[in-house]
């Protein structure tokens, strides 16, 4: 089994024979240990992807928006990893965003996990029936984790900010609550005289 | 007198490679953290099945509260010729690998088949350091002829030497498969930085002892006798180490920004001591007194490294007569008047190491600081894109300010190239006007790279965030991380230029090794060198009684 240290290095230095500057190969390799410790597979994915641009580059998104289109063929999830990363405390306020005809989309979920842990929201993913929930760099819960179907391009990728909503109701909240009062003392009211720090007035 | 305005040093003085290169073995280096940390713990030799010329399998444990470490050891037979302690070689005398745990037969005989091959093996994750080596083998022969003759060996001979074994690498972090830090980050008992390898190397000095003695005795079981204990005291581990080295420290920032700022720390907590106890002054001394007979015995042939062991020698002399004209009761803040008199009067190789001895009798300050000097790298990682232009340029200007004044135009500011092998997967260095490869460099030209950022922000909207300017920068990613790293580890940045004509690389080497606690640089040219390790340091069944002023015990 290769240590995560020897997947980080070695997709840096693939990353940099492909033609990527050297701090971007430093993403790819952060980024390939992150989806393999996470038990996705990055490895496979990033090789055929730098086998992929050897023969037909994908292009670099020069901005960001609601709706993202390549000029050309494919967009590299790569750079549109980065491009996000960088700019993530500004796109939380688009909420949805879709990438369309992006090469190998599973690279670009690292980075957007990671913006996730920035920006302290939860993103949701979806491309090709495929869901994945973004937990702030964590975890990622994808629906497909015994699928090892590579997918070589994502015809549209929807990215979706998440409001830190609680997952459950006030009805369920308060009878949580309520059990948990059971650690707390019924005060007296010498305990309340004494048991409290503040002094006898609080106006001083 | 008046409190003095004490500050850490600048790190634009403490970060230049000559200043570096000066810094020597102290009480917060590794070596004697460990000890510090595994006196408490429990050794035992639990296997030692070798035949009667040394060559076979032994384990070693440290245990405490059910927690173990097993240094299994693999000794074999190897030619004359096949003995090298250079990279390129692919048979040793021995080879190491630390276990986490007790390993069962299994285990040992997986790791039979590739810890001997090293690089080209492979371990897993519950292999935590590998190691090999490689006997002194006028020192190994002569020590088991002696003993098996019944005598003790020449202490002149072992004097020159100082070790039976030389280890020629030793990996860590998830190389080769072994386990990656991650994994075991949250043991308090290896806190300290690279505890684990110092474990390693203190347990495969006892291997050689155990070895040395065991081959005597199936030579001679009659007249044989054991070495004496003080004299394997007096032995360390050799280490001969090359450039590999000299990348970490420039790929691990935040790790070497914690190094130097625990040590800068130490020293403006000494310094801003009023009244200096009496007792802890001549502790200083003491070790200062003890130390100079280390330096007399300091040997090399390298000029570069003698010269500065001569300038060490001489000021060091001029430091005793200031000594002994310094009336400690009467001077408040003296270790502020001392240190300020050597910034004065000395060289960099002697201030430093005045340094490193101020620290001698401080367990109060040095103790808090050693569990700081580790790093969560990844937590930094990511760029503040978000940021202005104007910030990063800033940045710049206040943290890398010699460095952008470096020019680059000039045929000898590029001279070097760092790149690695493609045989061995080590980094090396070349000349780029002489050599090719120059195209596969690696991202090591730190001061080139900070000054071409700097010269495109200025020409920038400042307004302007680092993400969009990273959108057509690509190039300078690698750096623009580097400069948000070094605003908040002010100490994580080498303050010259990596590959300039003036580099010596063993400066880098050194100021790795001198954290290690190594000790007797020998530089065998300017870009590897040997060193020693654990001499005098005690011996596994004397740590529990052990002090920490052992390094000064050697050859006395």
């Amino acid at each position: 089994m290769q240590s995560f240290s020897e997947i980080d290095t070695t997709s840096k230095r693939a990353s940099k024979a492909a033609g990527f500057a050297w701090g971007v190969a430093e993403e790819v390799g952060k980024n390939m240990r992150n989806l393999e410790m996470f038990g996705l597979p990055g490895i496979k994915n990033l090789n055929l992807y730098l086998k992929k641009i050897k023969k037909i580059p994908s292009e670099k998104p020069k901005k960001i928006g609601k709706k993202n289109k390549p000029q050309s063929k494919e967009f590299c999830p790569i750079y549109c990893g980065i491009v996000f990363l960088d700019n993530c405390k500004n796109l939380e306020s688009l909420k949805l965003i879709k990438f369309f005809n992006v090469s190998y989309p599973l690279l670009l979920l690292p980075f957007l996990s990671r913006a996730s842990d920035i920006i302290g929201k939860k993103i949701s993913v979806k491309y090709e029936k495929n869901n994945f929930l973004l937990n702030f760099d964590k975890t990622i819960f994808s629906n497909n984790i015994n699928n090892n179907k590579t997918i070589s391009k994502a015809k549209e990728i929807s990215i979706e900010f998440l409001e830190n909503n609680n997952l459950f109701s006030i009805k369920e909240w308060k009878e949580l609550y309520k059990l948990s009062e059971e650690t707390f003392v019924e005060e007296t009211d010498t305990l309340r005289a004494k048991g409290a720090g503040a002094g006898l007035t609080d106006n001083d | 007198m008046s409190k003095p305005n004490i500050q850490l040093r600048e790190p634009s003085m403490v970060m230049k490679l000559s200043r570096l290169g000066s810094f020597h073995q102290s009480k917060l280096s590794f070596l004697r953290s460990f000890i510090r940390e595994f006196k408490s713990w429990n050794y035992k030799r639990d296997l030692f099945d070798l035949n009667k010329d040394g060559y076979g399998t032994a384990v070693y444990s440290f245990e405490k509260k059910g927690r173990n470490y097993s240094l299994v050891c693999f000794a074999q037979h190897i030619k004359p010729e096949e003995r090298s302690d250079r990279v390129i070689a692919t048979k040793w005398d021995a080879a190491f690998v630390l276990y986490d745990g007790t390993p069962s037969k299994k285990d040992i005989n997986r790791l039979r088949k590739n810890v001997p091959k090293q690089e080209v093996g492979r371990v897993t994750y519950k292999e935590l350091t590998l190691s090999r080596a490689n006997k002194s083998v006028r020192a190994f022969n002569h020590v088991v002829n002696s003993l098996s003759e019944g005598t003790q060996p020449d202490k002149e001979l072992l004097k020159k030497v100082g070790y039976l074994y030389r280890t020629t690498a030793v990996y860590g972090s998830g190389k080769f498969g072994l386990a990656d830090r991650f994994r075991i980050k949250d043991r308090k008992e290896i806190y300290g930085p690279f505890r684990l390898e110092m474990m390693l190397v203190y347990l495969v000095r006892q291997f050689t002892f155990d070895q040395v003695n065991h081959i005597a005795k199936c030579k001679n079981s009659k007249k044989a006798t054991r070495l004496e204990e003080s004299i394997a005291r007096n032995l360390g581990i050799g280490n001969s180490t090359g450039l590999g080295m000299a990348p970490f420290i420039v790929n691990h920032p935040t790790l070497l920004h914690n190094w130097i700022y625990c040590r800068e720390k130490a020293l403006k907590q000494i310094r801003s001591i009023e009244k200096v106890n009496k007792d802890d002054f001549n502790i200083f001394k003491n070790c200062l007194n003890k130390s100079k007979m280390n330096i007399e015995t300091w040997l090399t042939d390298s000029q570069y490294q003698t010269n500065k062991i001569d300038s060490l020698k001489l000021d060091l002399t001029k430091f005793f007569k200031y000594l002994e004209n310094l009336n400690y009761e009467e001077n408040d803040y003296l270790w502020n008047l001392i240190y300020l008199w050597t910034e004065k009067n000395l060289k960099e190789e002697c201030v430093e190491y005045i340094v490193s001895m101020m620290m001698e009798p401080y367990d109060s300050i040095i103790d808090p600081l050693i569990n700081n000097m580790s790093s969560e790298e990844e937590k930094y990682f990511n760029i503040p894109a978000d940021r202005k232009v104007y910030d990063l340029k800033k940045i710049i200007e206040k943290n890398y300010k010699s460095i952008i004044e470096i020019d680059f135009k000039d045929k000898k500011s590029t001279s070097n190239f760092w790149f690695i092998s493609k045989n061995k997967e080590e980094p090396r260095v070349a000349n780029r006007h002489e050599e090719r490869g120059a195209e596969l460099e690696q991202p090591l030209a730190i001061a080139r790279d900070v000054k071409k950022l700097y010269e495109k922000l200025i020409k920038n909207n400042q307004k302007e965030t680092v993400a969009n300017f990273l959108l057509n920068n690509d190039d300078l990613r690698h750096v623009v991380r580097r400069a948000f790293i070094v605003e908040k580890f002010p100490y994580s940045e080498i303050q010259d230029n990596t590959i300039g004509a003036s580099l010596v690389p063993i400066d880098m080497l050194r100021l790795k090794l001198s954290f290690f606690g190594a000790v007797k640089f020998d530089p065998r040219s300017d870009k590897w060198l040997r060193i020693n390790m654990y001499q005098g340091a005690p011996l596994p069944h004397e740590m529990k009684s052990s002090n920490d002023s052992w390094v000064y015990n050697s050859l006395n």
